[in-house]
């Protein structure tokens, strides 16, 4: 694995905001994971559809609205390309992965029963947590945990047994924002289907990371969100098998998302404008195309090659300081580009403060996952994340930073 | 490019002084008073950080502070210096300095030549980092908190920083 098949200077180019200065310092942002910063294809899609193309879509019968529509569903086929979805109408734009979860959470949800179970892990982003805790507190349905390992990974065995008739949706990160762990998702599709359950994937850091192909993972429904992926905010993806959306009652009513329409009663439009009531996104869903093209044209293996050889480094150079704790799985075979750590008794925002202040952007905190803090028994860590514009000096710089946070701390470096 | 690297070390000096790393690496009064006449606790929802303290108040007067909790070095040292700095005080004393030190880290026009704040001037320097300024708010908050219940009054709540009397 190098990083040889990449010309990072040539795509650091592409983004304008690498050449920026923090406090005097080139910027260094490993908070990739939060959100990733856009190529100027990203940002100049946006600025050309608001200065040619800016109209309503699916409702004008002129040359803008024609021409709005067309960008807007040439991406959901670009989006259903770039995941290996069946078919376009397999692909819903929301806001975010967050949306998409909800989606799921009230229409499949809808269906549940008292003492039907629902499956997540321990490790799951509050986005994955409490849209079910709100579904168990309508339907009376119980949730369910899957333990980590002492690396952070499923405990399969215990999984396995969680799994029983009861068991209607099993719903997982399908790569952890805090510990970079890779679900076992093949394992999970093959315990839900002995029972029959619907399996969802948190897709949220995947999708930007490896090539992820829902047709080949066998799962039910995923989620991820355009800007972890180069792209705007404001644009999620739902994606569904066309039989179990096709299946589901709406999420949202409005505009957009009907056929017929009389005083009592509606009938539904057909996938995938059935789940996108009202205006979407127009502009950001077009812009994301963008993206896509970024991603595609760099290819996905070469994406998750590169993240690969970053984590490796990270995790090597981190390990030589003394005091330095890092989260996860211990090698990068079976992590994305994510890596958790706390230095000695440094609290994380004080690294936080202190790397800013060289220009090296990670974030601090609970990582919206209170609940894995509790499991890992602390209240908060360090992130680092990386992507594709990011390079190994870039690495060295976090560590001198990191270095300069225990020397204030009166640790020995 | 050195005047690059003297800004931040500079800037870095100002939040990160040596007393608020002693009092973070050596909390005074850590802990909790088993007799005390009021206690709260507060924490910031954005970043986790906690702070407990129990205070023992005697004629209207605070005669022994501990406290507890975790967090950052900030929310940390400043509760730490916050212990130090009340005991002795009297109740009316006690809010001035609190109104004091929440002056100095949230209003730009605060003077500091004007108040002696005595090693809590330390604290100045969170100012200038508006993303710290709750951490170093924290503890003052949930003195207010259990100094307005002690004047029988009602306590004022804070939406950004939830805390609440556990006994009194
Ligand atoms: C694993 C995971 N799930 C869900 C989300 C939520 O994504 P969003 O905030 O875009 O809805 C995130 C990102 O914050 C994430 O990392």
């Amino acid at each position: 694995m190098t990083t040889a098949a990449l010309d990072i200077a040539a795509i650091r180019a592409d983004f304008p905001i690498l050449s920026r200065e923090v406090r005097g310092r080139p910027l260094v942002y490993l908070d990739n994971a939060a959100t990733t910063q856009k190529p100027r294809q990203v940002i100049e899609a946006l600025t050309h559809y608001y200065s040619n193309t800016n109209a309503n879509i699916h409702r004008g019968l002129h040359t803008l609205a024609e021409e709005a529509t067309a960008a807007y569903e040439a991406t959901r086929s670009k989006t259903a390309e770039f995941i290996g979805a069946a078919h376009p109408q397999e692909i819903v734009f929301t806001r975010n992965t967050t949306e998409s979860l909800n989606l799921l959470a009230y229409t499949l949800g809808a269906r549940l029963r008292p003492d039907d179970e629902i499956i997540l892990s321990a490790l799951e982003h509050h986005s994955n947590l409490v849209p079910w805790q709100l579904l168990a507190q309508r339907s009376g349905a119980k949730l369910r945990f899957i333990e980590l390992t002492e690396d952070g990974e499923f405990d399969l065995d215990q999984a396995r047994s969680l799994f029983n008739p009861r068991t209607r949706i099993v719903s997982v990160a399908h790569m952890s924002n805090v510990l970079g762990a890779i679900a076992p998702v093949a394992d999970l599709v093959e315990f839900a289907r002995a029972v029959d359950a619907t399996v969802i994937l948190d897709a949220a850091q995947s999708a930007p990371h490896m090539p992820v192909d829902v047709g080949a993972l066998g799962v039910d429904f995923a989620a991820f969100s355009a800007h972890k992926m180069l792209g705007p905010t404001g644009v999620g993806v739902l994606w569904g098998k066309r039989e179990l959306l096709a299946d589901l009652d709406p999420f949202l009513g409005g505009g957009e998302m009907i056929s017929v329409v009389n005083r009592e009663e509606s009938t539904w439009a057909a996938l995938p404008h059935k789940f996108e009531a009202g205006t979407p996104n127009i502009a950001d869903v077009i812009a994301f195309s963008a993206a896509l093209d970024y991603l595609s044209a760099v290819g996905m293996q070469t994406v998750r090659d590169h993240d690969y050889a970053l984590t490796a480094y990270a995790m090597e150079r981190l390990s030589t300081i003394e005091g330095m704790e890092i989260y996860g799985p211990p090698g990068p075979e079976r992590r994305g580009a994510v890596v958790a750590f706390n230095y000695a008794d440094i609290h994380a925002h004080d690294i936080a403060t202190i790397l800013d202040s060289g220009g090296v952007a990670v974030r601090a905190g609970h990582h919206c996952a209170q609940p894995l803090m509790r499991v890992l028994q602390v209240p908060a860590t360090a992130r680092a994340s990386f992507y594709l514009y990011n390079r190994e000096s870039e690495i060295d710089a976090l560590v001198d930073g990191l270095r300069e946070a225990g020397s204030r701390f009166g640790l020995s470096v | 490019m050195p005047n690059r690297e003297a800004r931040n070390a500079v800037d870095l000096d100002d939040l990160y002084r040596d007393v608020i790393l002693d009092h973070y690496r050596q909390p005074r009064n850590r802990g909790a008073l088993e007799s005390a006449s009021i206690a709260a606790e507060g924490f910031n929802p954005s970043c986790g950080d906690e702070i407990q303290l129990s205070i023992l108040l005697e004629d209207e007067t605070v005669s022994a502070l501990r406290f507890g909790g975790s967090g950052c070095s900030i929310s940390q040292s400043s509760a730490s210096m916050l212990t130090e700095a009340l005991a002795g005080r009297s109740l009316a004393d006690a809010r001035e300095l609190s109104g004091h030190v929440q002056d100095m880290l949230t209003d730009d026009g605060f003077d500091l030549d004007q108040v002696d704040l005595g090693d809590l001037e330390a604290l100045s320097g969170v100012a200038r980092f508006p993303v710290r300024i709750k951490c170093g708010l924290l503890a003052w908050k949930v003195l207010d908190q259990a100094l307005a219940r002690a004047a029988g009054e009602e306590p004022r709540e804070y939406d950004d920083i939830p805390t609440r009397i556990t006994s009194n």
